[in-house]
């Protein structure tokens, strides 16, 4: 479904990704495994075309098509979209409302649903206004429950789970195993090697690129010995000096 | 013959009301107090229990008397409409409200004026809202896209201990013209004032807001919150001012400009000032643009980018 290949980007003239290739299948909930700073965001960025982000080399392509050069919206209309690091406030928009537009005019039962997919009281929340009177964990589930009202054919998840407590961690889960449930396939970024056991396959990000893919619990543990430890962290090599 | 003309201009404003969105059966109900004015000419008053409306029509306009008996509790919202319907006209409302001690009531005034062309509408208020009295005036503007017009609100607001009291002003639909607005708050101990006041404006739109809040009693508390986007070659400037003269006195002013036009021109001053060392006041602005990650985010569910611009507008002017 998604075929990301040899993908470069620099921003002010650094590089951070280089020869990064991931394919995402349909169906499939594929974890990203990566340190802070690894360039998580940026991969994400770099499919969703936010951000002003433009890959200096490489394919991203989508269903068989080259989705690089579409807009946003182009490309949350061919089944795209993204659950933000830290999404934004908006004044004046109530949470009911979020999720209808999310949903391309979305029932209100259908937008109470998703709500309480990420254990969030419906009553309590429709009303609300997604401005900086929400948590950060309140504004992180409905996000959440944004994209499971939109829908998407891929859900891009940066980081879900920062920000979440131990408490509402499983409701998270939850929510995104609903999500695939329900069609989505998604790719699930995350530092945290418990979340990705969730996923059907997990890649490691590290210095640019994926240096593995496999299942979850060994590609974690993988994660844990090598990445924790490892000093090249977000220094991609250039093509003369390879890992 | 006469009151067949008043009939006629009656069902014009309440269809003009209507058309801008306004729910007629409010303006047709026996139940709820009302005043009904249409250029310089009372169509229609209706008190209620605890609320007494005088009115004397002058040449220009009309002046009214509005009495919020002493601990009367009105239960459903009083009703004012004011409309100049022609293309042309002037519209002068001397306005004195007198909420005395421990009265509550909330008043909805609807301000239509679909089809100006050279229209002015002015109101000079004199409010005095007595001890722990609760007053609550919102006020929405319905006009014409042409733009001829000019609103002049300006109103002196005392309030007694414990009062409260909240003034929105909405001017979403339609043209503003030209806005000339200046509300001036006088607050005594532990009152609470909110000014609230959200302006779309385009084309050739002039906005001008004052807003003043004097928090002269022990404990007085007040927020300024405006709200205006920009389009077109509009032109806002908004001063928001706070004083917290008294101790424990509280003041915030909270003031967004979004301007969404390359020629728009907006212009915030916040004057913030304490002379007492135990009042605090604070103040925040935000000019500019609209967030770039707001509309992304929309963009990302699926929506084009005017769509976007439209949620957050809609949002912020809400
Ligand atoms: N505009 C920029 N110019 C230069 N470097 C940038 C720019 N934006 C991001 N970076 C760098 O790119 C690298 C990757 O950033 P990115 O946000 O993608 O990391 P991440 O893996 O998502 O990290 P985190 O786990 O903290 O969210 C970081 O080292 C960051 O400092
Ligand atoms: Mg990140």
């Amino acid at each position: 479904m998604l075929k990301v290949e040899k993908l470069q980007s620099k921003l002010n003239g650094k590089l951070i990704l280089n020869d990064f290739n991931l394919h995402v299948n349909r169906g499939e909930i594929h974890g990203l495994l990566g340190e802070n700073g690894t360039g998580k965001t940026t991969v994400a960025y770099l499919i969703m075309g936010v951000n002003n982000y433009q890959p200096t080399e490489g394919k991203i392509i989508f269903e068989g098509q080259d989705i690089a050069k579409l807009s946003v919206s182009q490309r949350a209309k061919q089944g795209i979209s993204l659950a933000w690091q830290e999404p934004v406030r908006i004044e004046g928009l109530r949470v009911g409302d979020y999720l209808k537009l999310s949903g391309n005019n979305l029932e209100i039962e259908q937008t109470k649903r998703c709500l309480r997919m990420v254990g969030m009281e419906p009553a309590q929340y429709l009303d609300r206004d997604i401005d900086n009177t929400l948590s950060g964990g309140e504004r992180k589930r409905i996000e959440l429950a944004s994209l499971l009202a939109m829908h998407p054919k891929l859900a891009i998840l940066d980081e879900p789970d920062s920000g979440i407590d131990i408490i509402s961690l499983p409701l998270i889960l939850n929510g995104i195993a609903e999500m695939s449930k329900q069609g989505s396939s998604v790719l699930l970024i995350t530092h945290n090697e418990k979340v990705v056991e969730i996923a059907n396959r997990v890649s490691v990000l590290c210095a640019g690129k994926i240096i593995r893919t496999g299942v979850p619990l060994e590609t974690s543990q993988w994660f844990k010995d090598n990445c924790r430890t490892c000093v090249h962290i977000n220094e991609p090599e250039e093509e003369d000096k390879k890992l | 013959m006469i009151s067949y003309s008043i009939e006629k201009e009656y069902q014009g404003l309440v269809d003009a009301y209507e058309k801008a969105g306004g729910d007629r059966s409010t303006l047709l109900s026996k139940e709820v107090a009302k005043l009904v004015i249409h250029e310089n000419k009372v169509l229609g008053v209706d008190g209620v229990n605890g609320i007494q409306i005088e009115t004397k029509e002058t040449e220009t306009g009309v002046n009214i008397y509005f009495l919020v008996e002493e601990g009367a509790k009105i239960l459903r919202p009083v009703h004012l409409c004011f409309g100049i319907l022609p293309q042309e006209g002037l519209q002068e409302i001397i306005l004195k409200v007198d909420a005395q001690d421990n009265s509550e009531v909330s008043v909805i005034a609807h301000c239509i004026f679909p089809n100006a062309v050279k229209v002015i509408h002015k109101m000079d208020a004199d409010i005095e809202i007595g001890n722990n009295a609760k007053f609550d005036y919102k006020e929405t503007h319905y006009h014409g896209d042409f733009g001829g017009i000019e609103v002049i609100p300006k109103a002196k607001i005392t309030l007694g201990e414990m009062a409260q009291y909240e003034n929105t002003f909405r001017l979403i639909q339609g043209s503003v013209g030209t806005l000339d607005f200046d509300f001036e708050v006088f607050s005594g101990a532990r009152s609470v004032a909110e000014l609230i006041a959200k302006v779309y404006s385009k084309k050739d739109d002039v906005i001008k807001i004052v807003e003043k809040v004097h928090l002269n009693g022990n404990g007085a508390r007040s927020l300024i919150k405006t709200r205006i986007v920009l389009r077109d070659r509009a032109r806002a400037e908004v001063i928001g001012e706070t004083y917290g003269n008294a101790p424990y006195t509280r003041g915030h002013v909270d003031c967004i400009e979004l301007v969404n036009g390359e020629q728009a021109v907006a212009k915030a001053i916040p004057i913030v000032s304490v002379t007492d060392e135990k009042a605090k006041v604070t103040h925040e602005a935000a000019i500019g643009s609209i967030d770039k990650r707001q509309v992304e985010t929309l963009m990302t569910r699926g929506l084009d980018e005017n769509q976007a611009v439209d949620v957050i507008v809609k949002g912020i002017l809400r």
